[in-house]
């Protein structure tokens, strides 16, 4: 009987089975990714110096920013389609809202090299949109869309629209209907019940969604490295071209550091931001 | 507002959709065209740029690499993934609450930063060989959806009932694995789905995990996409959306595909 009460009761079996996880989380992600940040504040050239030499060269501080600048549009375009899109979706009968997120979920079960090729198809000097422009006598010469900042966006909305949709779909659908009738027959109009009753009560989820959006384009690689190549540098494809073609180390992890800052800071906020308006918790 | 979206929204939504299906019709589209560049629509059909993807030898090997990876990436994660699962939730008072964060950790820092770090801590100086510094790279890159789906699963899994069975004398290593492990069954199939997927789709990890003849596919699609512009590319793309299609069917039949957009 004692073994059985320290099973059931005892922390210590509780530790020993996430042990495993444990270790292999600290030891094979915190501690590299620490010590590829503490490492940055270990040059001999000062303690900050590598972030002095990254902020000073107006290169790197427009890749920062492009970088910033795509994350945010993105998050905007998804957060205004991936909300309409989740709101049909939501409301949408029960057969067809089956199909209607089978059909979001398959896109994103589809790689990203995959999605970013068929941009590429579409978009390339001699792709079909250029083909089907040209044969309807639209523009006279194929037209530059690859390797432009549009192109870039085009790429991460259609890879991060579903993940929005998705992540919407299930906060719609907890909004209670009779709130919204409620609301209209007190006499709201539609764009008032939307605008002080159903966007309110959607701002937890849609701030989920922007954060996943946001961290996501921030981050990507395969996307900007197809459609934007070098002209279109950011952060990932930097960081890469530092490690791998430059050898770079310090310039590299220099980078690492502060995408990681700012990818976990963005994270952090908005999590407690969202925790703070929740209006469905009070 | 009524229960009804208004039309204009429906035309919206009808045009999204379009948005996120069309590139993909367009992949497979190329992938059938007989011409040897990219071109939509198909002109002349043939199946060429198929057996052309098993001619290339590098595409022959990486396929065989990431499924490799993908696999054990994906045993090895629920191998600790699930004991973690169970922990989190049946000693939900002694642990601390960020243990649960802990685990979340590999999706939440950037993806690409872990892979270069995961080869300038690790791989480099440690004489890891590179098939096992991106086997664990995988595992842990999977181990945030194992534990999730699983814990979620556990979360309406009524632990009374594991608890009847060792008072009446069954040990409780033996009542994991015939009372709780069958009862969250579905949870487990997901969880191998959702990371057997992500593995097989990573970019951002392998990308600096790659060696003299290691690499996964998607990152030697990347490469002969950049040197040629050929439907072969088109070709494994379609694979790779068959096999998507296949594990939703799978999922579908055995859970509801619902469960994926949790």
């Amino acid at each position: 009987m004692t073994s059985r009460r320290f099973w059931r009761h005892n922390g210590a079996t509780g530790w020993a089975l996430s042990a495993p996880a444990t270790l292999a989380v600290i030891g094979f992600l915190l501690i590299p990714i620490g010590a590829v940040i503490a490492g940055t504040f270990m040059d001999p050239r000062g303690v900050f110096a590598p972030y002095i030499s990254y902020f000073n060269s107006g290169f790197r501080t427009t890749v920062l920013f492009r970088t910033l600048q795509i994350a945010a549009i993105t998050t905007i375009i998804s957060l205004i389609f991936g909300f309409m899109t989740a709101y049909v979706v939501s409301r949408a009968p029960g057969k067809l809202k089956s199909l209607l997120i089978i059909a979001a979920v398959f896109p994103l079960l589809t790689g990203v090299v995959v999605r970013a090729f068929a941009w590429l198809i579409i978009l390339g000097r001699n792709g079909i949109l250029n083909q089907t422009l040209l044969s309807l006598g639209i523009v006279n010469e194929p037209l530059e869309m690859l390797y432009t900042q549009g192109a870039v966006i085009i790429g991460m909305v259609y890879l991060f629209v579903p993940l929005m949709v998705l992540s919407l779909v299930g906060v719609l659908e907890n909004i209670p209907r009779d709130v919204l009738q409620a609301s209209s027959s007190l006499g709201a109009s539609p764009i008032a019940t939307f605008w002080q009753v159903l966007l309110p009560l959607a701002v937890p989820g849609l701030i989920v969604g922007a954060v996943l959006v946001f961290t996501g384009s921030f981050t990507a690689y395969a996307t900007p490295q197809l459609l934007g190549g070098e002209r279109q540098t950011v952060l990932a494809t930097l960081l890469h071209q530092r490690a791998m073609v430059s050898f770079d180390w310090v310039g590299a992890s220099t980078i690492a550091a502060i995408m990681t800052v700012i990818t976990i800071t963005i994270v952090l906020a908005m999590s407690h931001i969202a925790r703070r308006i929740n209006p469905m918790a009070t | 507002m009524s229960d009804r979206p208004h039309p204009l929204l429906i035309v919206v939504a009808a045009l999204v959709y379009l948005f996120l299906m069309l590139p993909l019709v367009i992949v497979v589209g190329a992938a059938l065209s007989d011409t040897t560049y990219l071109t939509f629509p198909p002109q002349g059909l043939s199946l060429r740029w198929f057996e052309n993807i098993f001619e290339i030898s590098a595409f022959r090997r990486t396929i065989v690499t990431s499924l490799q990876i993908a696999f054990m990436g994906t045993l090895l994660a629920l191998l600790i993934g699930i004991p973690a699962a169970y922990a989190l939730n049946r000693f939900r008072v002694e642990l601390p609450k960020w243990l649960g964060t802990l685990f979340v950790l590999p999706i939440l820092v950037p993806e690409i930063v872990f892979g270069f770090a995961l080869l300038k801590s690790f791989a480099v100086g440690t004489g890891v060989p590179i098939f096992g510094a991106l086997l664990i790279g995988h595992t842990l890159l999977v181990l945030p959806y194992v534990v999730r789906v699983i814990s979620a699963s556990l979360a309406s899994f009524d632990f009374s009932i594991e608890e009847a069975a060792i008072s009446l004398g069954s040990a409780p290593v033996k009542t994991f694995f015939t009372i709780v492990l069958p009862n969250v069954r579905a949870g487990v199939i997901a969880a191998f789905i959702l990371a057997f997927i992500t593995s097989l789709n990573d970019v951002s990890v392998s990308l600096f995990l790659t060696g003299p003849g290691i690499s996964t596919l998607p990152i030697q699609i990347l490469a002969h996409v950049e040197q040629f512009f050929d439907p072969t590319v088109a070709s494994v793309s379609v694979l790779l959306m068959f096999l998507t299609v296949a594990v939703m069917a799978v999922v579908e039949r055995t859970l509801g595909l619902t469960f994926l957009a949790k």
